[in-house]
């Protein structure tokens, strides 16, 4: 239940095509802005950073800053170099980490 | 922004910040950026960077591409808290920085909790 | 006198929006919010449909290999449709609004999706609709204003910057950006109570049931399009 995340990637695709790739996390990006009804301040818990390899070879990377908004959407593109598999990682605040795969066949 | 970019000069054009005009919440904003550029090795998109003027702070995301990118795309969803500007700067392999700026503006929804769940 | 009475009758009668006339909620977001339900595949609310197929897999599919249709039908008798998912649960329910009930029941909803509402107004469902009815029509709270004055008479004008929709429940459960995170009919209803400065009556209350049913029958015949993404 707890992070939960989701990546959309074509299951094939033709040699030097360029896929899109769409990936979803579910996070809350508590933005350290906010306070409870007390007035006290809620602390930041953010994903800060996302990955992305393609066979071990990292192919797009993203910093991520509270303004971004919750349940982050990244959609991104990528040359369909060979088949393999494409590994997908989130960290952030608290020790997040999460890591999602998909294989892709390149022909 | 002086920050990401130093002392370089940023130029408008290349790039295509898309983002509704009238934002039907600052909450979750969907955006996305284009550049226009061949993603060769030789000529190519670095870096992707996305401010926004009226937030607590500026920074939003930098994403990091390359020639494997095959295009310069990117799609999310952002939070704007007020009616501004969003800015979005490439950073071309060149060393070149060009920018696209958007200015939106933000409404709050009515019937909201007031804190209670 | 009856001449008066029936100018009366025709201007209670004309508020209610004509059935030609309906629209649902997604007709009144902006293009972009729009796009966000339409893509299976970013509408936020997949992450909760995921986790719900997960939670339908473990505890339902032992009795049910689908529930198509069911969530067009319901609230059935005065029972909400998470409160009938409880129910099934036994000995042990999910609270309301729990992340648990919430991927079930928008699991469970989402099965519907593209099928006609079908609430009937007849002899089993009259008390509760009638309660229903009686609740929208009424002025509650401290600005004194009934749910119909601005989702009857005024939908499609600006209220404080947003456009007043028709009020329809052909999504739920919704993601809403407001919450940045999916929650149930009740909620909403309970927000719009906080609005108009009422009482916010509690998860599961029978007005609330009555008022969901009733929604329901107005919405009769629009479709089911669960997952929504609303402002």
């Amino acid at each position: 239940m707890a992070g939960r995340v989701v990546v959309t990637v074509p299951e094939s695709a033709k040699r030097g095509a360029v896929i899109e790739i769409r990936t979803l996390a579910g996070h809350v990006m508590e933005n350290g802005f906010r306070r409870t009804e007390r007035g006290v301040l809620i602390p930041r818990d953010i994903i800060s950073r996302f990955v992305c390899t393609y066979n071990g070879v990292e192919v797009f990377s993203a910093e991520l800053h509270p303004a971004m908004a919750a349940n982050p959407l990244i959609t991104f593109t990528t040359v369909a170099t060979e088949s393999g598999t494409l590994e997908f990682k989130w960290t952030g605040d608290n020790g997040y980490a999460v890591t999602e795969s998909a294989k892709i066949s390149v022909a | 922004m002086r920050k990401t970019v130093g002392g370089a000069q940023v130029r408008n054009g290349k790039v295509k910040l898309d983002l509704p005009p009238l934002i039907d919440n600052g909450n979750t904003v969907p955006l996305s950026v284009s550049v226009d550029s061949p993603m060769t090795a030789a000529d190519h998109v670095t870096a992707i960077h996305v401010f926004t003027e009226r937030n607590p702070q500026p920074y939003v995301m930098s994403a990091h591409l390359g020639p494997r990118a095959g295009r310069a795309r990117i799609s999310t969803r952002i939070r704007i808290a007020d009616t501004g500007r969003v800015i979005a700067i490439a950073q071309l392999s060149d060393g070149s920085y060009w920018s696209d700026t958007v200015s939106v503006v933000v409404t709050l929804s009515a019937c909201l909790e007031d804190g209670l769940i | 006198m009856r001449v008066a009475l029936a100018a009366l009758a025709f201007l209670l009668l004309s508020a209610e929006i004509p059935l030609a006339d309906r629209r649902s909620g997604y007709e009144f977001m902006g293009r972009e919010t729009r796009a966000m339900q339409d893509d299976d595949a970013t509408n936020p609310a997949l992450l909760w449909v995921l986790d719900g197929e997960a939670l339908f897999k473990g505890n339902c599919s032992g009795c049910h290999a689908d529930l198509k249709g069911v969530a067009a039908r319901y609230p059935k008798a005065g029972v909400s449709l998470d409160q009938q998912i409880n129910r099934c649960l036994k000995t042990k329910p999910f609270p309301y609004e729990s992340r648990e009930l919430l991927a079930l029941t928008v699991y469970v909803a989402k099965q519907s999706r593209g099928m006609p509402i079908e609430m009937e107004w007849n002899e089993t469902n009259r008390p509760f609709l009638e309660a229903g009815k009686a609740f929208f029509n009424r002025r509650q709270g401290q600005l004194n204003l009934a749910c119909a004055q601005c989702h009857d008479d005024n939908w499609g004008k600006q209220l404080s910057g947003s456009t007043i929709p028709q009020a329809h429940p052909t999504g739920y459960p919704i993601y809403r950006l407001e919450w940045q995170g999916m929650g149930s009919l009740q909620r909403r209803f309970r927000n719009c109570l906080i609005g108009v400065r009422a009482e916010p009556y509690p998860y599961g209350a029978k007005e609330l049931v009555e008022l969901e049913m009733f929604l329901m029958w107005r919405a009769r015949g629009m479709k089911v399009e669960t997952p929504a993404v609303r402002p």
